[in-house]
């Protein structure tokens, strides 16, 4: 079983364009940003760089790896690395996600969650009973479902980037058809989370090595720019930026 | 099981700006004063330390120095007719929890509101008369004038250390302050923030068009600073972390590091952390406040006896006490009578994002929370609204408070949420790009409103607070009107592109606003339109003194710190009267 798992999430990322190398990144840059901070990762998630985690999945500390692996593929297709700046997975956005839904944010620490529960209007905001983490494991279970029924069996991750892209606008626009969470729901907390991964400081889990930072422009948390304001006003202020532990 | 303590001359609950501004003063009595604080104590040392503050994901999103509603919240509906559901995480606004309350991660936007905000019915039946009034909107004034509040506003300006530029000197208008504001009695204790691009370009559009534009009114101070008190300030780094976060260089003023440590020092003054106060306890017949009921971080539950309450919590968290321990009479719209709950409002939103070439740089992200540029031209006392069909108006401003990139992402409408065109518009536009936003000002509505819950309750067993609120056609007039003078200046700016933000058609309690709500338990002069006498004081019962923005009327197109700064220490002062002679200090 796990094998024909890790055959079938093998050759799903292949067929994403992601081999190894960027899927290893998002599992094992947990220890990869503690570690190295400063050095350029060794991989550069190079389309054929060789795998330096097969079993990327079991370094998640929330998601399965079954879950993982669409995590990946959902991250990929949001944010795909293109040659416009780093792709969501190569910075470490699954890592991301996955480190906040173990935390107390992923089970709703900070969420009122008493019942009953209602609809409620678009006004009312969100009034599911599920805390992010059961949210995205409900999310996830649904999604594949659709998926597998309406793409010849297959699950998100199993999907060609172009069906991926196609299925995952449906689930934006609410068309897709979950069984037990709103499509537009699960969207919306991946969607936020993703760019949350994206651009938070690299301590969190993404943006690894400042990468997305540097594609923008932000200089991260250096925030001393009292001599600098009036220097630089309508001029490019070209710097390295600084992460949290860079300044620590 | 309660435990009952010993008596204390005055109880104060909640430790942000005003019950810090109450402590402080009030600690000159010499006599003694218990101060219930619901969340944890904070200092700047080691809470706000760099760099570990200028984490965006822990505080703008995950709201660490916030309200956890898990604890307690309240309901929402838009219309008395649908069901109120729990606010089940924070959105539109963020109340404080901890030392210093929202205080601590406020911007610093610290205006005196314009005469005509204290007084609007005297000035709309002057200029309009009753028939511009539409028959739902309770208009009604503070009972207390710009011009007995402006030693206040002065007092609370220099403990802040705010940085601005006078308009109005003892009524002589000053070109480069704000010339709509009322008289004042001295310059800032600081000078003006050093201003960016973005800044300079609206001063420049503004100009052309023959408006007015000043720099906005900041307590990030432009220079060290020591204020009356003796309390030392940082000059402000530029460093775009102030909302939502505590500021590492003290120069954001914050009640943490000024009033609260001055208060404490005094031997007759008790501050209790994790003290979260449930209940004010009355006698038989409902006249007079005995006591507190409070749980701290154990869950044990204490009773504190006191002579003296003030309610000092976040605006609706005092409307929530007075009405689940029955201080005044609740608000039943239906009939319009009973006031407690009565005039709750907010603010509205419009503007114009501005799209420019690659060879402007904003540089967003040096810049600071109250960092701004803005005009009063269309503010509700400045103009005649009336002639364009409404009551109100907005401060128009181009902030530069933040470049954070989870939060500060402008793009062009149109432009998909995700993917490689999406990024390549985020790179495009993340440095060249800048806002102009109407804070737009909002009566207060016979069917906007506060009650209590009849389903929902809080982690104490308490029913939540219900928020009933709506934006009204008087208001959606206003902030479009606005939004048309934001497109003409974005416009006067040369820009590629400029974008206008009408007004919403419905509130909604999802995407963060401003934490600016404001009514409840208002001040007034007529004890069947408000809760409070013109000094804080409960009509219905003279030993409970409220404090902080529940007390507005109605809100202005301004932010409200100010105000409610200046507000504290007149009802300090008025609580001082209140001590030499306990009892109503407006003959009912």
């Amino acid at each position: 079983m796990a094998d024909n798992e890790g055959v079938r999430r093998r050759d799903v990322l292949k067929s994403i364009g992601l081999t190894g190398a960027a899927a290893g990144l998002a599992a094992t840059s947990v220890a990869s940003v503690a570690k190295e901070p400063e050095s350029e990762p060794t991989m550069q998630s190079h389309a054929h760089a060789p795998a330096r985690n097969e079993s990327a999945a079991e370094t998640f500390r929330f998601f399965t790896e079954r879950e993982a692996a669409v995590v990946v593929a959902l991250v990929d297709t949001l944010i795909p690395r293109d040659d416009v700046g780093p792709g969501g997975v190569e910075v470490g956005v699954p890592t991301f996600i996955d480190r906040e839904m173990a935390s107390g944010y992923g089970r709703g620490a900070r969420m009122y969650l008493d019942g009953p529960f209602g609809e409620g209007t678009p006004q009312q905001g969100y009034q599911l009973p599920l805390p992010p983490a059961e949210l995205y494991r409900v999310g996830i279970a649904d999604l594949n479902a659709w998926c597998a029924k309406t793409r010849g069996g297959k699950t998100f991750d199993q999907l060609s980037a172009a069906d991926r892209t196609a299925a995952l606008k449906m689930v934006e626009a609410g068309q897709a058809e979950f069984a037990q969470v709103p499509a537009r729901a699960f969207f919306n907390i991946l969607l936020q989370n993703s760019m949350e991964g994206y651009f938070a400081d690299p301590v969190h889990g993404g943006n690894r090595n400042k990468a997305v930072w540097k594609m923008i422009g932000f200089p991260g948390a250096i925030g001393m720019y009292a001599d600098d304001i009036e220097k630089y006003r309508n001029k490019k202020y070209d710097v390295e930026p600084k992460s949290i532990q860079d300044l620590s | 099981m309660t435990t009952k303590l010993k008596s204390a001359d005055i109880v104060i609950v909640g430790l942000g700006w005003t019950g810090g501004i109450l402590a402080k003063e009030l600690a000159d009595t010499n006599l003694s004063i218990i101060v219930l604080e619901r969340g944890a104590p904070r200092d700047t040392n080691p809470d706000f330390m760099y760099p570990t503050v200028h984490d965006e994901l822990r505080y703008a999103q995950r709201h660490e120095l916030m309200l956890n509603v898990s604890r307690e919240t309240l309901t929402f509906r838009n219309t008395a007719s649908e069901t109120a559901l729990p606010m089940r995480q924070l959105g539109s606004f963020l109340p404080g929890e901890g030392v210093g309350g929202a205080g601590v991660h406020w911007n610093g936007v610290t205006w005196r509101w314009l005469p005509w905000d204290h007084e609007p019915l005297k000035h709309t039946l002057d200029r309009y008369g009753r028939g511009a009034i539409p028959p739902d909107m309770n208009l009604q004034d503070w009972g207390v004038s710009y011009d007995e509040l402006e030693p206040y506003y002065d007092k609370f300006e220099y403990l802040c250390g705010s940085s601005g530029k006078a308009g109005n000197l003892g009524g002589k208008k000053i070109v480069g302050g704000n010339v709509f504001e009322g008289p004042r009695q001295r310059e800032y204790p600081n000078p003006p923030m050093i201003q960016t691009q973005a800044g300079a370009l609206f001063e420049k559009a503004a100009s052309s068009l023959g408006y007015h534009p000043f720099p906005q009114p900041s307590s990030n101070a432009s220079q060290p600073y020591v204020n009356p008190d003796g309390v030392a300030f940082g000059a402000c780094h530029y460093c775009g972390y102030c909302e939502r976060f505590g500021c590492e260089a003290n120069a954001k003023a914050s009640p943490h590091f000024t009033v609260i440590p001055l208060a404490a020092k005094k031997s007759n003054v008790e501050i209790r952390t994790n003290a979260r106060v449930l209940k004010v306890n009355l006698d038989a017949a409902r006249k007079r406040a005995e006591s507190v009921t409070y749980i701290d971080a154990g869950g044990r539950e204490f009773e504190q006896p006191g002579s003296l309450v003030i309610l000092a919590a976040y605006a609706l968290g005092n409307v929530h006490l007075m009405l689940w321990s029955g201080i005044g009479r609740p608000y039943d719209p239906v009939t319009g009578e009973g006031v407690v709950g009565r005039n709750y409002a907010y603010q509205i939103g419009s503007g114009a994002t501005v799209f420019f070439d690659e060879s402007t740089w904003m540089n967003p992200f040096m810049g600071a929370g109250a960092l701004g540029t803005v005009i009063d031209d269309f503010n509700t006392g400045s103009f005649d609204h009336g002639k364009e069909g409404f009551i109100g108006g907005g401060g128009i401003t181009t902030p530069t408070a933040t470049g954070r990139p989870i939060g500060f992402r402008p793009v062009p409408p149109g432009t998909p949420a995700w993917g490689t065109e999406w990024k390549r518009a985020v790179r495009r536009h993340y440095n060249h790009t800048l806002a102009i936003n109407n804070q737009g000002s909002v009566m207060a509505y016979r069917h906007n409103y506060l009650d209590l819950d009849p389903t929902y309750h809080d982690r104490y067993g308490r029913p939540l607070l219900r928020m009933t609120f709506d934006y009204h056609a008087n208001e959606q007039k206003q902030a479009n009107y606005l939004a048309d003078i934001c497109v003409k200046i974005g416009q006067a700016m040369g820009a590629d592109r400029v974008v206008r933000r009408a007004s919403p058609q419905r509130y909604s309690i999802v995407p963060y606003q401003s934490t600016h709500n404001t009514g409840g338990a208002v001040l007034g002069t007529d004890p069947r339109t408000s809760a409070l006498n013109r000094f804080s004081q409960c009509w219905d019962v003279p030993n409970v003194f409220v404090a902080g923005a529940c007390a507005f009327p109605q809100n202005a197109g301004k932010n409200p710190t100010g105000p409610v700064g200046a507000l504290a220490f007149w009802t300090a002062d008025a609580v001082k009267r209140y001590l030499k002679s306990p009892g109503p200090l407006v003959p009912v």
